[in-house]
């Protein structure tokens, strides 16, 4: 440990120390320990452990104590804790989907607040450079089927497997929604206009509902130059309807620019929906996906306003989100041209 | 009363380019995460610069094309809630031309404002 670290990364990496060598069953030293990104409420670290003369290249993901942001409009009571998240992961990895593996949870001892380590993966998650840097060409033609095989792999998690999650139907969606906007106390006459939509199309909810990654998008997955290495993030997660995570990744807003490749940027629907056919997922159909990609644009303009809505009521003070409220206006672009698409 | 020179937008956008092409490079260098708060302010003065030169006249316009929409006279705050209402309660839909032209008019506005190449 440097004598130049910050006050809270030596705290950091004491405690992990202790928590690695628990783990390990011997003594262990952090190296390299680096914060990733998150705000104050939601962390990542990455670090080595040393620990019996291995190298362990792992990942911290925690919720420091006290730093918890008051719950707002954004901040769902669905949203995962990291003791569920680490279950929700444990299981998925079982799965065989490509998911970090995680490997012990952080006691109430260690002083950390919530969380788990993980071990790292290689790979970026950064939209632009996946989707324009030449290191990562052939990774491009192949990124839209991986997402489809990786999803018929997270939607056959045996439910069995799972810690209890929320259960959500079409339904219950656009009424939290709807509820949203209220709590924002804002007219917003686009999204108004595509709820009204959506409620009188809902599709009805699966016999079987399903693990639903619940925020499966370009972003939130490491890359590498042979593709999609892990899917993260996934304190979205509930059983619901499959079609859910298959409209949400063509959202035009995950394209980064590439609009003419809804599959996050990388392909067609059709290639996206044969791979995920291809991999045992069910038969997809278009009107469903296209019900939940119309639902996606809404939910993601109404996060903006949300993002918007932590600063502006004071809870964080933070100009980048407050930026974020106005790229709401980018989703009622779209949603106008999908309603008109769908006359 | 009128302000002398610049404009709102002129001084706006004065301040953006100082920073994006000045203030950011050094900060890029010395601290990246400013660096990068730094680009996304730049974004927003950018945003201002426009609103403050497009903002007026679209605002009177969404007002305008309400109260034709509506039948009656109110402030523009007032006539977007009474639409939302009608349009959450489904007294209005998508096979209406109207509430549909209205519609794209106000958001082709404000995507000028907020997000010009978005498409």
């Amino acid at each position: 440990m440097t004598v130049h670290m910050p006050a809270e990364a030596e705290t950091v990496a004491t405690a992990l120390a202790r928590a690695a060598g628990r783990h390990f069953g011997v003594a262990a030293t952090v190296e390299g320990l680096r914060r990733e990104s998150g705000g104050a409420s939601r962390q990542t670290w990455s670090f080595d452990a040393i620990a019996g003369g291995s190298r362990h290249e792992l990942v911290l993901r925690r919720d420091p104590p006290s730093q918890r942001e008051a719950s707002g409009p954004d901040r769902p009571a669905t949203a995962l804790d990291r003791a569920t998240e680490f279950r929700v992961l444990a299981a998925a990895h079982k799965a065989g989907v490509r998911a970090p593996e995680v490997l012990f949870e952080l006691t109430s001892e260690d002083g950390l607040g919530d969380g788990f380590v993980m071990r790292r993966v290689g790979g970026i998650a950064i939209a632009r450079k996946l989707l324009r840097d030449a290191p990562y060409e052939t990774a491009r033609g192949k990124i839209a089927s991986q997402l489809g095989e990786i999803l018929a792999r997270i939607h056959a998690t045996d439910p069995a497997t799972l810690p209890p999650l929320v259960t959500r139907d079409a339904a219950g969606s656009v009424a939290s929604l709807r509820r949203g906007i209220d709590v924002l106390d804002r007219a917003l006459p686009v999204f108004e206009l595509a709820l009204t939509w959506l409620d009188r199309r809902k599709p009805a909810a699966p016999a079987h509902p399903v693990l639903v990654h619940g925020d499966y998008r370009t972003g939130n997955y490491l890359a590498d130059e042979s593709g999609v290495t892990a899917i993260l993030d996934w304190e979205g997660a509930h059983l619901g309807d499959p079609v859910e995570d298959l409209g949400w990744v063509c959202v035009k807003s995950w394209r980064f620019g590439a609009v003419d490749k809804p599959a996050g940027g990388f392909g067609s629907r059709d290639q996206l929906w044969a791979a995920y056919e291809r991999a045992g997922g069910g038969k997809v159909d278009p009107a469903r996906a296209h019900w939940w990609e119309v639902f996606g644009t809404v939910r993601w303009g109404i996060i903006c306003h949300q993002q918007a809505w932590r600063h502006l009521s004071g809870a964080v003070k933070s100009m980048e989100l407050a930026s974020i409220g106005r790229r709401a206006v980018e989703t009622e672009v779209d949603l106008l041209q999908l309603l008109k698409e769908t006359a | 009363m009128a302000q002398d020179r610049p404009t709102a937008s002129e001084l706006l956008a004065a301040i953006a380019d100082l920073l994006r092409d000045e203030v950011t490079p050094v900060l890029d260098k010395a601290e990246p995460r400013l660096g990068f708060q730094m680009r996304v302010a730049v974004n927003s003065l950018a945003i201002l610069e426009r609103e403050a030169r497009l903002g007026p006249v679209a605002d009177a316009r969404e007002r305008e094309r309400l109260v034709k929409l509506l039948g009656r006279e109110a402030a523009l705050d007032e006539l977007n809630r009474e639409l939302a209402d009608q349009l959450r309660a489904g007294a209005r839909d998508e096979r209406d031309a109207a509430l549909m032209a209205h519609l794209e008019a106000t958001v082709a506005d404000k995507i000028a404002i907020a997000n010009p190449k978005w498409k």
